[in-house]
Formats: C-alpha cells, structure tokens, sequence
C-alpha cells in the first residue's frame, strides 16, 4: 500500500525560495556584466569629449603624431590597424577554414586507419581507437594555440620569425621592389612579421568555430550528396561547405574583432612608426599598439587624446566582449595590456614587511615579458624568454585541465 | 558470373547465360562491419522495370543490402564484402570500378527527406551539374519535377528553398532530384516511414508510375505497402547462431506467392505477426 511519502507533491517552501533566489542571482549577474560593459563605454567616450572639441576630425585624417608639438592625428594608425587586421584574416581564414576542413571530414583519421590496416591492427580493441584519438589530439593542439599569451607571441615574432624572414624580404624588396608591397627594406618590426604572427593567432579562432560548423552539417545530407554521385570534394563544396557557411562567416568576423584589437603582440612586432604605406616591409602602427605604448608616460592632459582614439577601436571590442567570458580563465593569466596600464610593474611582492599592500604597482610576468624583451641586453632578453617558459607552463597546464574538465562525456 | 540456381527460388539464368530481364544480380557471401559479420549468404536478382521490396524484422539487414547495391557501404569505415554484385555485366566491387561512378547509374531515396538547403530548383539540377550536363537544365528539371507528381506544387516556387516543403513534398524532391539525372536504377530505403498515410499513398502511386522507366528497389518495413506495389519480394531474417546477429535471405520470390503462399517457416511466422 502506498504511503504518503510515495505520493507527489508540489514544491515546498525552500524550494521555491531557493529557485526564486537563483534566478534572481542570474538575472543579477547578467545585468553586472552588460552594465560593466556600458560604463567601460561610458568612460572612454566621456574621457575623449574635450579632445574631440580641441581636434575634430582632422584626429582621424591627419598623420603627424608629435606630443611635444601637441599635434596629434592618428590616420596611419588606422591605416595599420586595417591593414594588418585584413591581411590576417585573410591568411588565418585560408589555413583556418583548411584545418577545420581537414579535422571535420575524417581525413587524419582515415590516413591513421589505412596505416593501421597496413599492420592489421584496424579492429583491435585497443588500437583501433586510434583515429579517433588522433583527430581529437590534432584539434586540441590547435586549440592551445589560442592559450598561448599574447606577449609570449610577441617574443617569438621578435626574436624568432623576423631574423627568419630577413633574407627573404631582403631579397624581395632588392629583387622586386618595384611592386609597392615591396617598396621598403625591413628593418626589423614591421608590417610583414605583425601579420604573420597574427595570423596564426586567430587561426585557432576560426578553426575551432569552422569545425564546429562543418560537424553541424547533418549526414543526411552528405549522404545525399553522395548517393547522386558526387565524389568527396564534390560533396564538401557543394554541399558541405555552404550549409556550414553561416557559422564559417561567424567565425571569421570574430576573428577579425580580434585582430582588429590585438595589441601586445602587434605593439612588440608592427615598428610604432607612423607611416602610411603599402609596403609589407615598412613598419606601421596600430590603434592598440599607440595605446599601449603611449598610455604609461602619457601626461594627464594628453590621455584625453588618447581616449578618443580608444573610442576610435571601440567597436572592434564588440565580438570580443560577447566570447569575452568563455576565455576569461586562461586568458587572466596571459594579458598584458590591462596589467599594463593598472598594475604598472614594481619588483616587489604583494607583501611588504608582513602587510599586503593591494593598492601599489606589482609585478607581473607578462609585463615582465614585455619590458625586458624590448632591451638590448642579451640576459635581459634570456630572462624574458625563462619567464615566457614559465608563463606559458602555467597557461597551457589551465587549458590542459578546461579541456579534459569539457570533453568528459554525459554517460 | 550467374548466379547458381537456388531449388524453390526465382530461377536467374539458365544455362549459363545472364538473363537480359535482370539489371542488377546481388551475390553477397559474406558482409562485415569491422569485425561483426552484418549480412551472409543473400543471393537475389533485381529485374527491369520491376518493384523489388525487401522485408523483415529489424536488424536483419535489409538497408545494409540496399546500401550494398550502390556502394554506399564504402562510406562507412570496415565496410568489407565478399562476393560480388553484378551491374551491366560488370561486377561493381571490381578493383577498378570507381564507386562514383556506380553512384551515377544507380540512385538513392533515403528514409528521412534529406533536400539541401538551396532552392527547388537547384536541389533538382544538383545531379545535371555534378554530371555537366550541357543542355536545357530548365527543361530536365521541369520533366523530373512532373515525373516525381510535384510539378503543379512547386511551379511558381521553383526559387523557394527546399526545406519550405512538406515532408511528402520533401521526399518527392528527392526522388525528383534522383530521377533527373535518369539513373537505371533507383533505390528506395523506406522512403514513406517519416511520412504520413496521405503522402505515403502518393509515394505509392509514384513509384507504380515511374517503375515504367526505371527499375526500383524498396526496403520496407510495411507489409501492405509491399503487397501493393511490389513485384518480387525478399524476406531476410537474423541468424543469431553463431553469437552475432547475422542477416540473411531466407526466401525470394513473386509478392503473390510470397505473400499468399510462403514456403519457409521463417516466413510464414513472420506474415502471421509471430515476430516482428
């Protein structure tokens, strides 16, 4: 005989107060985050009001930057923002659309297969897992791409790609500098290792969003592709890659509201010199990168000018901020601008003579990355890679962790 | 190669010589998925301008056969056949025979509508493209659509996407988007099972139509449906002997006899309802 506890009932008391509290504990939140965002707006644009007065819009399409001279204009900025931004995207959508193409259509996993069959291991139980195993590898790595931060990029563009592509660029510019690409020698930072290094920046972006797509694509309708006849490729043009276009295009604009922002890296590699040229070799200036290179011996007066170019990249951030809180974590770790600017940098601990002081400069790796990459001296330069390694570590053993945290499957 | 004379089943050829009347001759000894052996001993001639159905409880391998006609198994990693089956003289599981290329001659309907997500009349020229054609592409997709009885539906929407359609609709798209490239053979795999009665009628009356023109194939779960439309019936069923569900051909023959007059056991007790 049933008894009372057996019976169904309707919420009681707590619960309800409890679902009641949750809720409005979310709807809290949201609004926190969506009004941060607003005052953040807010600031900079109130911030940049008396130096839209003073300067108008000949600020967006004079060239000349002179503090001293108090004649402030920041078209070769824009300029180079553009420039690099769509240069990148450009590169980073061709071989990010290709990875994910490559990961989503089995193609690494049929290579493992056929290798497995070659030894006839292909339906044993241990190794036959393999393609799979190695697809999912092969994405993660990519993925962690994206972990690595920013300034360590920047460090690897500087002492690594430019020595890299010197001769080649040497031999370009003497050979066929009569094409306006080529038009300039490179003299270390510049346009061209800015957008190599960015490139392969958002390539993860856009390779995680692509895949996502591609694997979206129901089967049916490749099977239907396939049963008309169509041979692989006919199926992955015509078919596949147009239903998953929409989600691809997403991708890409996301990717390119970052690299439209981008500021460690391209402050480190793109040559602050502000230039406006088509050459591939000059070095240039980015939006992001004045800013940050301006801001920490900026005269209080000036910042306002600097707020209005701030207002200027503004509308790069909006796809960033809509993904901004999936990253937060790992990325945490690796920024360096923000750090830049507020925490400035100090030797010193936290603690000082037992009391933690919250309020005073502190240290940072990654702004420790970014001054000592920029001296001359070869140990100091050395240290800057020790402390590239141990960020790096930190970073990626985060990712490590979020990735197998989220790939645990509901059993 | 003929293949043998099975005692009590529909003779194939006699003496030898391969009977024009047969478009397609399935001979699979043995079918594997990886290490688990799906299908084994299923021997069956599929006629011109006839209605083949296949039917039998699920899980015995009735669309893994049918996938087997076009070589649409391949797709799936640790597909392996042994045995042949026979098209236009040639045995498409050759070494030579490029899958593709079978997949132009003999077509495939699939249980849920699958159009793509273009317009009408892109979904129906999708095969006159991939075949560059060079013709009147307006013309073939008007004589597919009228050929498939959804012409005077979709006329004036020809520029609509595909997935605008109803689900009956929708499956007579693809059968359109199957015939307009006039494939010799068309494949069915429950094409009316995600449809309503209605439209499962229609569907019915379509394939009675274009059986004139090309010869069909059905997979089907519904007994009445294969009664009504088909020709030639095969019943398969799982052998579970040797541990693992293993499908197999238990009897071929005319749908009057087979229906009316079975003469395994196998499938007598499955027309009864004693196992589904």
């Amino acid at each position: 005989m049933p008894t009372e506890a057996q019976k169904s009932k309707p919420p009681s008391r707590t619960q309800a107060i409890t679902d009641t509290a949750f809720r409005a504990l979310c709807q809290g939140f949201t609004w926190l985050v969506a009004v941060i965002a607003v005052i953040i707006v807010l600031k900079i644009v109130l911030a940049a009001l008396p130096a839209v007065r003073q300067y108008g819009l000949g600020f967006l399409s004079g060239q000349v930057w002179d503090p001293n001279k108090k004649a402030y204009s920041i078209l070769p900025e824009i300029w180079g923002t553009l420039y690099s931004s769509v240069l990148a995207l450009i590169f980073g959508t061709a071989f990010g659309v290709a990875a994910a193409l490559f990961l989503a259509e089995g193609f690494t996993a049929d290579a493992v297969f056929a290798l497995l069959k070659t030894v006839n291991l292909q339906f044993h139980p241990f190794w036959g897992k393999l393609p799979e195993q190695v697809e999912n590898l092969l994405s993660n790595l990519i993925e962690l791409l994206a972990a690595i931060p920013s300034v360590v990029y920047g460090l690897w563009g500087l002492f690594v790609i430019i020595p890299l592509i010197r001769p080649a660029c040497h031999w370009l510019h003497a050979d066929l500098g009569w094409i306006p690409i080529f038009g300039t020698d490179l003299s270390g930072p510049g346009m061209l290792p800015a957008v190599i290094v960015l490139s392969i920046m958002i390539l993860p972006t856009i390779t995680a969003i692509a895949r996502g797509s591609l694997l979206a694509v129901p089967t049916r309708l490749r099977m239907a592709a396939y049963g008309l006849g169509a041979t692989r490729w006919e199926a992955i043009f015509a078919v596949t890659l147009p239903t998953a276009s929409r989600g691809i295009f997403g991708g890409i604009v996301l990717a390119f509201g970052r690299a439209l922002g981008e500021t460690m890296a391209l402050a480190m590699l793109v040559g602050n010199a502000n230039v406006i040229s088509a050459s591939l070799l000059s070095p240039a200036n980015t939006l992001a990168a004045l800013l940050a290179n301006a801001f920490p011996e900026a005269n209080p007066k000036d910042v306002g000018v600097l707020m209005y170019a701030a207002t200027v990249l503004l509308p790069a951030a909006v796809p960033r901020i809509l993904t901004g809180v999936m990253l937060a974590i790992a990325r945490g770790a690796g920024e360096t601008a923000p750090l830049l600017f507020t925490a400035l940098f100090s030797n010193y601990w936290l603690l000082w003579h037992g009391h933690v002081k919250l309020m005073q400069p502190t240290a940072s790796l990654a702004v420790l990355i970014y001054n000592f990459a920029g001296m001359p001296f070869a140990n100091q330069v050395e240290l800057a890679w020790a402390a590239a390694l141990v960020l790096v570590a930190m970073v990626l053993t985060a990712n490590l962790i979020g990735q197998s945290l989220a790939s645990r499957r509901v059993q | 190669m003929p293949s043998a004379e099975i005692a009590g089943q529909d003779p194939v050829s006699t003496n030898g010589k391969v009977d024009p009347s047969v478009v397609m001759d399935c001979n699979i000894e043995k079918l594997y998925y990886g290490s688990l052996k799906a299908v084994r001993d299923t021997k069956l001639p599929v006629r011109k301008n006839a209605i083949t159905a296949f039917i039998g409880p699920s899980g015995c391998g009735k669309s893994t056969v049918l996938r087997c006609l076009n070589r649409m198994n391949d797709l799936i990693r640790g597909f392996r056949l042994e045995g042949n089956v026979q098209f236009r003289g040639q045995d498409i599981y050759g070494p030579k025979v490029d899958p593709v290329a079978v997949r132009r001659y003999i077509g495939m309907v699939f249980q849920q509508p699958n159009p793509f997500a273009t317009s009408v009349y892109n979904n129906v020229a999708f095969g006159l493209r991939l075949n560059n054609f060079k013709g009147n592409k307006a013309a073939k997709v008007e004589e597919a659509l009228k050929s498939a009885a959804l012409w005077d539906e979709v006329k004036d929407k020809l520029n609509e996407s595909g997935l605008s359609l109803s689900g009956g609709q929708q499956q007579r798209l693809c059968i359109a988007r199957a015939i307009a490239t006039e494939p010799e053979v068309l494949l069915l795999d429950e094409p009316c099972s995600a449809l309503d009665p209605v439209a499962t009628r229609s569907i019915e009356e379509l394939m009675k139509q274009l059986k004139a023109r090309f010869t069909i194939a059905i997979v089907t779960h519904n007994l009445q449906q294969a009664q009504r439309v088909s020709d030639k019936t095969g019943f398969l069923y799982v052998d579970t002997s040797e541990g693992s569900r293993t499908g197999y051909l238990v009897e071929f023959g005319d749908s009057n006899q087979i229906f009316h007059d079975p003469k395994e056991k196998e499938t007598q007790q499955y027309l009864k309802g004693e196992f589904s």
